[in-house]
Formats: structure tokens, C-alpha cells, sequence
């Protein structure tokens, strides 16, 4: 096996399998072209976004917006209720992520730590639940949501949201890697379970509840079917389904779908961008050692 | 975009049944036994109540609605009238085909992608691994509405990117969306470019744990690349390989949002897939007897694939 003994692009020279020089510059072709073709379409997004209407609908396609222009993007806020519908999705994302990891960090402390007759049968029900996914009960939960009288509410929006079998996993894995000895110091010390949960479990699981909420946040940002389906009046509707109703009302706009999509992206990208070392690493909680 | 379903709803995450430490009553060290009871009740409390009522209840009223014709008055019990509907219906299965196919295609390349990426992305620095995962992971993130408005906008029929880059190249534009030939393969196309993020940062982290010793070795014994890779490499990684297998089979198959922007199961249904079906029968036809009954058919194909999840992952555990 031949070795390039200089390749800035290598990790460590030790690795037992590096590329030969030739073999590196195809591997790094293979890899740009297969992330452009990830990155272009969200790169469009944000072109098209910039381009008045009259030339988005002339050919070629102009790749670069040669009169870029904010103009989509103030139609964007004249929507009506584009501004609610803003606030709405922050509404869902900000109160399902506190709610969920509060919880989920207390069931999971129970689960861990504090086990009662039916604990072990009740997180294999949890497990169980999370093999369904949330579409195949779409229907039966709408229809209990409806007989609560909360369609088009914000309970009914944000409360069958909150249920989370996964985030319960999450924190019980990372709560039962905590030693019981310290836990057990504590309570020698004189201090409740409340105090116990509060003052110690929660600081050395810090990593745990980072990762858990932003996760949470992200996916209930990028919600669809559940507020598709619980929302009626326009005041009620999430961004996400916001978009929809945009592109249904003005379906030849596209620098205006683009811009909407664009503004819907922001957050979510931002905190990519500032939390990217929780996505990139791979959080394995307990699973990959096992 | 395939993975966007395991991103969030499984996360960067692995989930697999942990090999047993200590023995099988060794559990917790008895001293949180004695208060643990009333406390550890308290604690599981509010989400099990959540549990209870948004998750339990609605699975169980699933199987009670299957058995019977809803009207909004009244409820009359049919038996299994809606299953023979649903067994009957020529829609629902043209959408269980075209699930079918669109899951085992799109897991199919996705998952090859995210192999071949975690592969190729091993060996190099850790600001270029940083970089390209990035790229890749930055499609996971944005929401699958946008993703589709985006691609609804590539694939326009006139002006839309792919037709200009098909014109450039002297041949005929074509209505991807519009053609029941291409519509499907369009949408396929479109989970298969977008996804794989953090499926490529899963392996990429079961590669990395791979013990430079076992390349060593192998290559003293004279083994080429496609060796190390066959032999080495993926028995290795099989228990990561088998985990996106499954949830990644299982969450495809619940593909939705794509179908509900770029064309509501069109043209002539053939990109209807079940979960859409569903939703029609249910939130524009109002039969919420039959929608339950396909709900079921659903419920039982994802447990099927769940069974097989534990029984492969079952076995790996023990390495």
C-alpha cells in the first residue's frame, strides 16, 4: 500500500488504510460532488429567495441573482398572520422542549434510580411505544384531541407533543451512568429526592439535558403533520404549515415560497451552526457500549 | 431527508438494548428501594399521565374505532366490515406498493451513501471531516416542508433548476412531477440526494472506534481494500448498520410531508403512499372507521418490522 507521506488531508499518517495521493484526490471529488448536490438545493433556496419575480420565471435559470432584491421577503412579512404564525411556531418549539426535558429528566431520574413496583414493565412499555411512530396514530389521537374539545387550541396543539417514550430513554441512560453511591452520600446527608434530583443529578447531566433540548427543539421547529391536522383557524397555524398555505395562495411565487422557506430555515441552521458539536459527534448514550 | 424521521425522531442517537452489566436481580443497590416507591411514582408522573391519555388511549380507541362505522352522532359496531373495505381497496394498495417500493429504494441508496461518505471521511483530518459532515447534515435539519418547496421549485416543469440544466445539455424538458413514470422516482430522488446526515455521523463514530491493530493485522496477512472492507469493516459495524436499517426502513414508511406538498399523491395516484391515504380517508373524507382500519394494517406492518429490529439487534448484542 502505497503512502502519501504528506497529505494535509489525511488524519494521522498511522491510519492503517490512507489513501495513495491519487486515491485521495477521488475521494475528495466523490465527497464535493455528493455534498453539492445536499447543499445546492438549500444554496437555490436562499438565490431564488433574492430574485424578483419576473426573472424567476425565464430560462436559463440565473444561478447568481444578477438584481438581487429583499422584495419576496417583504411580501413574506405582509402575509397576513405570517407574524403569528411565527410566533406560534416558537410558541410549540420553546414550550414542548422545556416541558419534555423537565419531565423526561424526572421520569428518567425514577427509572434509573428510584425503582417502584411496575417500573421495569412500565419503561418497557415506553420502549415499546417508541417503535410506533407518531403517524400511525395520527387518527385515534385527533380524535381523543377532539372529544377533549381542544382542536384548534393551544393545549391540543402543544400537549400530545410532549409525550416522549425517547426523551425518557435519553435521560435514563445518561441518569443511570451516574454512581448510586453518591446518590445514596446524599441521602446519608439528610437530603429529600426533590433536593437529590435538583442539586445533584441534574448539574452532572448537563451534557444530557444540552443535547435532549436541542434536539427537542429542532424537531418540534420542524413539526408538520401534527399542527397540519390540530390547527383550523389561520391565527393558530405553525410556520411550517404556514409555508404550505403561502404556496397554495400564491402558487407562481416562487421567490416569495423561497423567502418564506428561507425565514422558516434561520433558526434551525443557527442553531446548527452553534451547537454543531452536539450533531457531529454522535451522541451514543450507553447503546454503542453495550 | 430519508433519515429526517430518525433524525429527530430518533436523534443522533443509537438505541439499542444494552448487554446486561451485573447480574439479572443486581438492578439499582437497594439503597433507593426502601424510598425509592412513592418517590420514583411521583417523578414518572407527569409523563406517564401524558402517556396515558396521547399515546394509550388513542391506540386503544384504534382498535376499537377498526370494528366500527363512525357517524357523528353515533357509533354502530360493524365487525370486520372496514377491513374488508380496506382489503378491498385498490388505493390502498397501489399506496402500499408504492410505499413499498419508494422505503426499499430510498433506505436501499441512502444508507450505501451514508456507508460509502462514513468510509471515505475516516482516514482524513478532523477539520475536513468537520466540514463535509456538516454539509451533509446541514439537509437533516431544515424541515421537511421546506425541503419539499425547495424541490418542488427544482423540478418545475418550465423554469424549474433540473429542466434548465436538462436543456443546457440539448435534451427535452420533462414534467418530473407531473409524469406517473417520473413523479415517483423524483421523490425518491429527492430523500436519497438530501438524507444520510446523521446516519454518515453514526458510522463515522463506529468507525472511528475500530481498533487500528485489526487493519495491522490484516494487512500483514496480505489483505487488499475490498477485504478490509468486507471482512473488517462491516462485521464491525453491523450492529450500527442493522439499527439504521430498521429505523430508517420503519420511519420511511411513514412518508408523508413530501407527498402532501410536491403532489398530493398524484398524478393518478402514483405517489400516493399509506400514510397519505390515511390521512385522506380521514381529514378530507371523514371515514374515520376505514382511516382506523388502515391505521392497523399500519400499526401491524411497523410492529412487523419492529420484530425483526429486536430479533437482529437481539443477536448483535453479544457482539
Amino acid at each position: 500500500m502505497a503512502v502519501a507521506r504528506f497529505d494535509p488531508f489525511m488524519r494521522d499518517m498511522e491510519h492503517p488504510v490512507r489513501p495513495t495521493r491519487l486515491g485521495a484526490s477521488v475521494i475528495l471529488l466523490i465527497l464535493i460532488v455528493l455534498s453539492l448536490a445536499a447543499v445546492v438545493p438549500l444554496y437555490w433556496m436562499f438565490a431564488t429567495s433574492l430574485t424578483p419575480s419576473a426573472m424567476t420565471v425565464k430560462l436559463p435559470p440565473e444561478l447568481i441573482p444578477s438584481e438581487p432584491t429583499l422584495d419576496n421577503y417583504r411580501t413574506v412579512l405582509r402575509q397576513p398572520n405570517f407574524g403569528r404564525w411565527v410566533l406560534n411556531s416558537f410558541i410549540q418549539a420553546l414550550s414542548v422542549t422545556a416541558v419534555t426535558v423537565a419531565t423526561a429528566s424526572m421520569a428518567g431520574y425514577a427509572l434509573a434510580k428510584l425503582p417502584f413496583r411496575g417500573s421495569k414493565l412500565l419503561f418497557w412499555l415506553f420502549i415499546m411505544s417508541m417503535m410506533l411512530p407518531f403517524e400511525a396514530i395520527l387518527v385515534p389521537l385527533f380524535l381523543v384531541v377532539t372529544r377533549l374539545g381542544l382542536v384548534d387550541t393551544y393545549l391540543g396543539l402543544l400537549l400530545p407533543l410532549m409525550v416522549s417514550p425517547f426523551s425518557i430513554f435519553l435521560m435514563k441512560q445518561f441518569i443511570q451512568t451516574l454512581p448510586t453511591e453518591l446518590l445514596d452520600a446524599a441521602r446519608v446527608d439528610g437530603a429529600g429526592e426533590a433536593r437529590i434530583f435538583w442539586e445533584v443529578v441534574l448539574p452532572l447531566v448537563r451534557p444530557g439535558l444540552a443535547f435532549l433540548g436541542i434536539i427537542t427543539f429542532v424537531a418540534q421547529w420542524n413539526a408538520f403533520v401534527w399542527p397540519l391536522v390540530v390547527t383550523r383557524s389561520s391565527g393558530m397555524r405553525t410556520l411550517q404549515v404556514g409555508l404550505v398555505l403561502i404556496r397554495e395562495q400564491e402558487p407562481l411565487f416562487f421567490g416569495l415560497h423561497m423567502a418564506a422557506a428561507v425565514l422558516a430555515a434561520i433558526p434551525v441552521i443557527v442553531i446548527f451552526f452553534a451547537f454543531q458539536r452536539y450533531f457531529l459527534r454522535g451522541v451514543t448514550v450507553g447503546a454503542l457500549k453495550g | 431527508m430519508a433519515d429526517q424521521a430518525t433524525d429527530l425522531h430518533g436523534g443522533t442517537t443509537t438505541l439499542r438494548p444494552r448487554a446486561p452489566r451485573r447480574g439479572r436481580g443486581g438492578n439499582a443497590s437497594g439503597a433507593g428501594t426502601r424510598t425509592g416507591g412513592a418517590w420514583g411514582l411521583l417523578f414518572v408522573a407527569p409523563q406517564t399521565l401524558l402517556f396515558i391519555a396521547f399515546f394509550l388511549i388513542p391506540v386503544v380507541i384504534a382498535f376499537a374505532l377498526a370494528f366500527m362505522e363512525v357517524r357523528p352522532t353515533r357509533m354502530t359496531w360493524v365487525g370486520l366490515d372496514n377491513f374488508e373495505r380496506v382489503l378491498a381497496d385498490d388505493l390502498f394498495k397501489k399506496a402500499l406498493v408504492n410505499t413499498s417500493i419508494f422505503t426499499l429504494v430510498v433506505v436501499t441508496f441512502w444508507l450505501a451513501k451514508a456507508v460509502l461518505i462514513a468510509y471515505l471521511l475516516d482516514p482524513m483530518s478532523h477539520a475536513l471531516q468537520t466540514f463535509f459532515k456538516s454539509a451533509f447534515y446541514l439537509p437533516a435539519v431544515t424541515s421537511g416542508v421546506i425541503i419539499s418547496l425547495v424541490w418542488l421549485w427544482i423540478y418545475h416543469p418550465n423554469f424549474g433548476l433540473l429542466n434548465g440544466l436538462m436543456v443546457a445539455l440539448g435534451r427535452d424538458p420533462v414534467a418530473w412531477l407531473g409524469n406517473t413514470s417520473t413523479a415517483l422516482p423524483a421523490l425518491m430522488a429527492m430523500q436519497v440526494i438530501m438524507g444520510g446526515g446523521s446516519s454518515i455521523v453514526l458510522l463515522s463514530a463506529a468507525l472511528a472506534r475500530i481498533p487500528r491493530d485489526l487493519y495491522e493485522v490484516a494487512i500483514i496477512d496480505g489483505a487488499k481494500r475490498p477485504t478490509i472492507f468486507a471482512r473488517v469493516i462491516l462485521p464491525l459495524i453491523r450492529p450500527t448498520l442493522l439499527y439504521l436499517v430498521v429505523t430508517g426502513t420503519i420511519n420511511t414508511f411513514q412518508v408523508f410531508e413530501a407527498v402532501y406538498v410536491m403532489t398530493q399523491g398524484g398524478p393518478q395516484f402514483a405517489t400516493t403512499t399509506v400514510v397519505f391515504r390515511i390521512y385522506q380517508e380521514a381529514f378530507q373524507r371523514f371515514n374515520l372507521g376505514v382511516a382506523s382500519a388502515q391505521a392497523i394494517v399500519l400499526f401491524i406492518i411497523t410492529f412487523a418490522l419492529a420484530a425483526v429490529q429486536f430479533r437482529l439487534l437481539g443477536k448483535n448484542v453479544e457482539y
